[in-house]
C-alpha cells in the first residue's frame, strides 16, 4: 500500500455553490431534496393552478379562454410559456405524489426503510415521475 | 388534559410533531384519493373532454363537499410543509416569522378563492 490514498472530502457549513455541485448525492436524497423543491414549487404557483380552475370551470366562454390561453397565450404571455409552466407543475405534481405514497409506504413498513428496499423505490419515483411527464408532455404540446 | 407540572409531568413536547405529521399524512391521503376520483371521472367519461364533461364533475353535491375537503386539507398540508422547509432553511428568527405569516395568508386566501369558484359551477 504505497499508494497514497485521497483524502477524503470533509463537509462542515455547507457552501450552496462552492460544495454541491460536487456533492454526491445518492438517489434517496435526491427524492428528499426534489420533493421539497416540488412542494415549495406547486406552493408558489398555486394562484396559477387556481386560476386554470377557475377558467376552467366557471362557463363556456371561460373555459374558451382557458384553452387559448394554452394555444394563443393569454395577455403578454405566449402559449408556449403557460404549456411550460403546466408541464413543470406536472412533473412537480407527479414527483410529489409518487415520492409521498413512498414516504406513506416507509411509515407504514420497517422493511421499506432499508438500503436495500429505499434505493430501488427512490430510483422508481425519479424515474415513474419523470418518464409520465414526458408522456403527458408529449401530449400536451401536441404530438399525438 | 395532561398533567404539566410535577413528577408525572409530560417532559416529551407537547405532541405538535405528532400531530403535524399525522394531519399531513392523512390530508395527503385525502388528495390522493381525490386525484384517483377525478381521474376515473375523466376516463370513463365518453367523447372528448369538453366543458360541459369537465364542469359536470365538480357539479354534483357529493364532489363540491369532497373538493371542499380537498381545498382545506392542501392548505392545512402545505402549511406543515412549508413550516418544515422555513424551520430548516430560515435561521434569523424575525425574517422566518414575517415568511410564516406570509404563508398562512398566501394559504387562507387561494383557499377561499378556490371555495369561491368551486360553488360557482
Amino acid at each position: 500500500m504505497s499508494v497514497a490514498q485521497k483524502p477524503r472530502p470533509e463537509f462542515r457549513n455547507i457552501n450552496a455553490f462552492r460544495d454541491l455541485p460536487t456533492y454526491r448525492l445518492p438517489a434517496p436524497g435526491r427524492v428528499s431534496i426534489l420533493h421539497r423543491i416540488s412542494g415549495a414549487l406547486m406552493f408558489v404557483l398555486l394562484p396559477f393552478i387556481i386560476w386554470m380552475f377557475d377558467t376552467s370551470v366557471s362557463s363556456e366562454l371561460s373555459f374558451a379562454r382557458f384553452t387559448s390561453a394554452f394555444s394563443a397565450g393569454i395577455g403578454f404571455v405566449p402559449g408556449w410559456f403557460v404549456k411550460l409552466v403546466a408541464l413543470g407543475l406536472t412533473w412537480a405534481y407527479l414527483h410529489h405524489f409518487i415520492a409521498g405514497v413512498r414516504h406513506v409506504w416507509m411509515d407504514i413498513s420497517h422493511d421499506a426503510v432499508t438500503l436495500q428496499r429505499g434505493r430501488p423505490s427512490a430510483m422508481v419515483t425519479l424515474g415513474l415521475s419523470v418518464v409520465l411527464t414526458i408522456v403527458l408532455g408529449l401530449k400536451l404540446f401536441g404530438v399525438y | 388534559m395532561a398533567v404539566n407540572y410535577g413528577t408525572r409531568r409530560t417532559v416529551v413536547g407537547a405532541h405538535y410533531g405528532l400531530r403535524d405529521w399525522l394531519s399531513q399524512r392523512i390530508t395527503a391521503v385525502l388528495m390522493a384519493v381525490f386525484t384517483v376520483v377525478v381521474l376515473a371521472q375523466l376516463l370513463f367519461s365518453s367523447g372528448p373532454i369538453g366543458y360541459e364533461s369537465w364542469a359536470g364533475i365538480f357539479a354534483s353535491q357529493w364532489m363540491k363537499v369532497l373538493t371542499f375537503a380537498v381545498i382545506v386539507g392542501l392548505a392545512w398540508h402545505a402549511w406543515v410543509g412549508m413550516r418544515d422547509v422555513l424551520m430548516d432553511y430560515i435561521k434569523p428568527i424575525g425574517l422566518r416569522l414575517v415568511l410564516q405569516v406570509f404563508v398562512i395568508v398566501w394559504l387562507t386566501g387561494c383557499a377561499g378563492w378556490a371555495i369561491q369558484v368551486l360553488w360557482k359551477v
